[in-house]
């Protein structure tokens, strides 16, 4: 993996406008780029001789609800012919549409099909968005992080209605999230107090 | 006279003993043949990454047990290592070669599971029998250091759990000596059989274009000749210092798949012995207070080792602001981990990357125009396991 800062160079001076930052951390290059550019950018890493990322390891998505630009998408690619590894991302509002990968790396479809089902994130030309990991007919996108641990719906089945049926959680005891943090180090609400005690 | 003919739509799965778990596959068949196959998945999930952004690093180990549950410990593996990586800490000798031991029984483990269940799927029941003897024996290792037989929750960041158990290394010595003749019996009753060859030589094929393009890593990758395995080309732990040959396939086809997975359970027992030679006594995991508990001997004795000891299974140790992937060769391809730390003591998004997942999703490329009787000879060589498919 010698030949990170090489690759880093080569893409910089390639596609120079569509590369808005670039660092080599842990071994890894991360690439930041806008969305518009995403396939021109994968086909370039992909096809070019000197980079020859073959391999669509994963897509996800990484939800930041305080933010304007609510969802960072990451690519990981492998290359095995330069044994390096690069990670591509960009960010966007939480109604953008973004390109689908499928017609440049046919593993895509799953792994989009994952982000649409978990973040809800749209495609423009996914041919086959569904959902895959979650039940028929569910609701809601379960990795954002608006979305409650105990999910929104429970199932049993009723013995009147003589099927399954869906109804709302109802737990005994409510889910206990306990701040553990140590306020010697800052916790949040302790910082809070802090800065009103200065305020006032 | 003409006959309208339609084709005709076939639920296999989800309860179907050939599906390897729960796997709802649609098949579109046009007599025998199979037009198109539609895997529907997610009847296991768990919310696996949903539950780890809830738990400190420490209480997220035991849910990467239940991922890939035939081979626990490779999965842990993967998670240790992106938090080693972001807190730099380094891990003592003895820690990394119980690891890669208990990764490579892990390799058997899953190996000898895959390869009799296939032959199980095109008929063959006999070396299931034999194989999952073996399996338990295996298991008992895992219990003896862990003190669980699947569900082991030993890796941490920085070292094992705790050291072996007093014997235990001269047991898996002597399950080296005797483990090769078994493989060798399994091979006569299945390498040259003529029922096995028939259900599986030139069916599956994967030729190395797709085999890159539908993103498959391990032995899918290997079968079609492609030398590539994590444990050689980004080695991790001590693998480096190990001696061991990567099997390659040639025609990509159900059978080298199997015959690759044959060579490597040979290859694991030599690194087993390898890394057991190699064994002295010593540390299991790093000193720092900070990420790894106390020894109780301490917590009677000293106050920080008690202060310690309850900051970090109350609070947890912080991971600094970071964003990392790391993968490792698991028994059925690359497994990784996309960890992004926020500082705190919880991880803020852990993608787990399952070799399986883009293994089934090819499933319809593979299975087009082969025969019905083909998709579990098919199914049984992608090595699927529906804990790490589904998540």
């Amino acid at each position: 993996m010698q030949n990170l800062l090489d690759s880093e160079k080569k893409i910089n001076s390639e596609l120079t406008t569509k590369i808005n930052l670039t660092k080599i951390k842990h071994n890894q290059l991360y690439v930041e780029i806008d969305k518009e550019d995403l396939i021109e950018v994968t086909l370039f890493l992909k096809t070019n001789k000197d980079t020859k990322f073959r391999q669509l390891i994963d897509i996800t998505v990484v939800d930041y609800p305080e933010k304007a630009q609510r969802f960072k998408i990451v690519y990981l690619f492998l290359s095995h012919e330069f044994n390096q590894r690069i990670i591509l991302s960009y960010t966007i509002t939480e109604k953008e549409l973004i390109p689908s990968l499928t017609s440049v790396f046919p593993s895509a479809n799953w792994m989009e099909r994952e982000v649409f089902d978990m973040y809800g994130v749209n495609f423009k030309d996914h041919p086959d968005l569904r959902r895959i990991l979650t039940d028929y007919g569910f609701e809601g996108h379960p990795l954002r992080k608006d979305f409650p641990l105990t999910g929104n719906t429970e199932v049993r089945y009723s013995e009147d209605k003589k099927k399954v049926i869906n109804e709302p959680v109802k737990l005994e005891q409510n889910y206990r999230n306990f701040d553990y943090q140590s306020p010697w180090e800052g916790t949040e609400y302790i910082k809070e107090q802090i800065n009103n005690d200065k305020k006032n | 006279m003409t006959k309208k003919i339609k084709n005709l739509n076939l639920n296999f799965g989800p309860q179907h003993p050939a599906a390897h778990g729960v796997l709802r596959l649609i098949l579109e068949l046009d007599g025998e043949v199979v037009e198109k196959a539609d895997p529907h998945i997610g009847l296991l999930h768990r919310g696996t990454e949903k539950l780890i952004e809830n738990k400190t690093y420490m209480q997220a180990v035991p849910y990467f047990d239940r991922l890939d549950y035939v081979a626990p410990m490779n999965q842990e593996h993967a998670f240790a290592l992106a938090i080693e990586k972001i807190l730099k800490i380094d891990v003592p000798i003895r820690a990394q070669l119980i690891r890669v031991m208990f990764c490579e029984i892990g390799r058997i483990l899953s190996h000898i599971l895959n390869v009799t269940t296939q032959a199980l799927d095109v008929g063959a029941l006999t070396p299931s029998l034999w194989g999952f003897e073996e399996r338990e024996t295996l298991m008992t290792f895992y219990e003896r250091a862990s003190g669980s037989r699947l569900h082991a929750n030993y890796f941490r960041a920085g070292g094992v759990h705790q050291d072996l158990p007093a014997g235990l290394e001269n047991d898996i010595l002597n399950f080296c000596e005797s483990f090769p003749k078994i493989i060798s019996d399994l091979e006569n009753l299945l390498t040259d059989n003529r029922i096995f060859k028939q259900r599986n030589v030139d069916i599956g094929l994967v030729s190395k274009e797709d085999a890159l393009d539908y993103s498959f890593s391990g032995v899918m990758l290997r079968g079609s000749g492609i030398a590539w395995d994590l444990r050689k080309s980004q080695p991790y732990d001590c693998y480096e210092q190990l001696d061991f040959k990567i099997p390659v396939g040639k025609n990509g086809d159900c059978y080298d798949r199997y015959l690759c997975r044959i060579e490597e359970m040979k290859e694991s027992v030599s690194i087993i012995k390898q890394c057991l030679n190699k064994m002295e006594k010593g540390p299991i995991k790093t000193f720092d207070g900070k990420i790894s508990p106390p020894s109780k001997k301490d917590i009677k004795q000293s106050m920080e080792a008690l202060i310690h000891h309850f900051k970090l299974f109350t609070e947890g140790y912080r991971v600094p602001n970071d964003e990392i992937y790391t993968a490792v060769e698991a028994p059925k391809g690359e497994f990784g981990v996309y960890l992004i730390s926020d500082g705190s003591s919880k991880p803020y998004k852990c993608k787990i990357r399952a070799p399986g997942f883009s293994h089934l999703q090819s499933m319809d490329y593979l299975i087009r125009g082969h025969m019905l009787a083909d998709v579990p000879a098919v199914l049984g060589s992608l090595d699927i396991v529906f804990g790490e498919v589904d998540r």
